[in-house]
């Protein structure tokens, strides 16, 4: 009876560290699925891309300065990637409050003036960002398609190189996409990148 | 008389033109750029002083507001063994436009160097493995007490003074 009870206090010990732990999803997670306000007024879920191989969900925004030095790699990333069957979801998870540069309504703009191809899409209730786990813009996270269920490849930055586009030494989010056309897993699965903290609703 | 009359107006001179050149001297090196092996000689230091480093940038909103209470702490603890450094990671290319106008505007007197921060998924670990990588960041670190706290977020108004005074109080 002891036994039993040391196991089942064991047992609880493991689950509260557990839980503790999960602060948002981790690579080999199933990705959480999300129905969110694009820039043409669509709603954008997952279950969208039931056909692709993948997808580029990237947290970002309009105010940040590494967000907008991305910009341009980012749309990139899509051209070259989304016909072989990962494109880009964009996701902005800032509270428009605290930053008005990043409402819907300068998204719209942002979208506009850029020519994005890609979905825009607001968290506005930065419900998204908080169960992906996401802190910072841009944050992104790969998801793989298993046969219509989506999970997490890769975590992380985009390269090595904020500031400079031309003296990147490590692609890791196009190596990740490359590594998972091949069927192999990403390789580092998991980056880190000085960004801009997401802004939380007070 | 009068040799006493030019000591006193000369002191109060001599005085205003040491303090003056030496603040000189102090803003001239604010910002200056410096790589990570700087830091983490830092983060590896066994002095007897609590660095208090604060990660931020001038485009960093939260950044920006809480510098004012890392400036006090700086100001506190002048003659003590604390050490505020203010570690900026604004673009290098920005320095000059952006980073020396806002420090002189800010006229802000705690240390501040502009990291050139090459492959930072190579050094964000060495800084805290708890860090996402998101501004602002703050680490209190003193090897030789062996006190290391580490925190990714905006502090509120005496939340760090009250911190930093149950770290130097522990060292008793």
């Amino acid at each position: 009876m002891k036994k039993l009870w040391f196991f089942s206090l064991l047992l609880c010990c493991l689950t509260c560290a557990h839980i503790y732990a999960a602060d948002g999803l981790k690579v080999g997670d199933i990705a959480a699925d999300f129905s969110l306000k694009n820039v043409d007024g669509s709603m954008i879920s997952l279950k969208d891309y039931s056909s692709s191989k993948g997808i580029i969900l990237i947290f970002t925004c309009n105010h940040c300065p590494f967000s907008k030095a991305y910009e341009d790699r980012i749309i990139q990333i899509n051209k070259m990637y989304a016909e072989k069957g990962f494109p880009v979801i964009a996701i902005n998870p800032n509270d428009e409050v605290s930053v008005p540069e990043d409402s819907y309504d300068n998204m719209k703009i942002r979208a506009k003036e850029k020519g994005f191809v890609f979905p825009y899409i607001q968290d506005a209730t930065q419900q998204i960002a908080k169960t992906y786990g996401a802190t910072r813009t841009p944050h992104v996270y790969v998801l793989k398609n298993n046969s219509g269920v989506f999970s997490i490849a890769y975590i992380g930055a985009i390269d090595d190189n904020h500031s400079d586009a031309e003296n990147v030494k490590e692609k890791y989010l196009a190596n990740a996409i490359e590594s998972l056309m091949q069927n192999k897993p990403a390789s580092p699965d998991f980056t880190k990148a000085i960004g801009c903290s997401i802004k939380w609703k007070k | 008389m009068l040799y006493k009359v030019q000591y006193t107006l000369l002191l109060p001179l001599l005085a205003w033109i040491f303090i003056h050149s030496a603040q000189n001297i102090n803003a001239q090196n604010q910002g200056r750029v410096i790589s990570f092996s700087q830091i983490d000689s830092l983060l590896h230091n066994t002095d007897d002083t609590l660095y208090v480093l604060n990660f931020w940038a001038t485009w960093c909103k939260p950044c920006v507001e809480e510098l004012p209470i890392f400036e006090e702490i700086n100001a506190k603890y002048k003659n003590q063994s604390v050490k505020v450094l203010l570690i900026s990671l604004d673009f290098i290319q920005d320095k000059e436009k952006i980073l020396i106008p806002f420090i002189k505007k800010k006229d802000i007197q705690s240390e501040i160097v502009l990291l050139k921060a090459e492959n930072p998924n190579e050094w964000i670990d060495k800084v805290d493995s708890e860090w996402s990588g998101a501004l602002p960041a703050t680490l209190l670190i003193n090897n030789q007490k062996k006190i290391r706290k580490f925190f990714e977020k905006q502090f509120k108004h005496e939340e760090l003074q009250d911190i930093i005074t149950q770290l130097l109080k522990s060292e008793l």
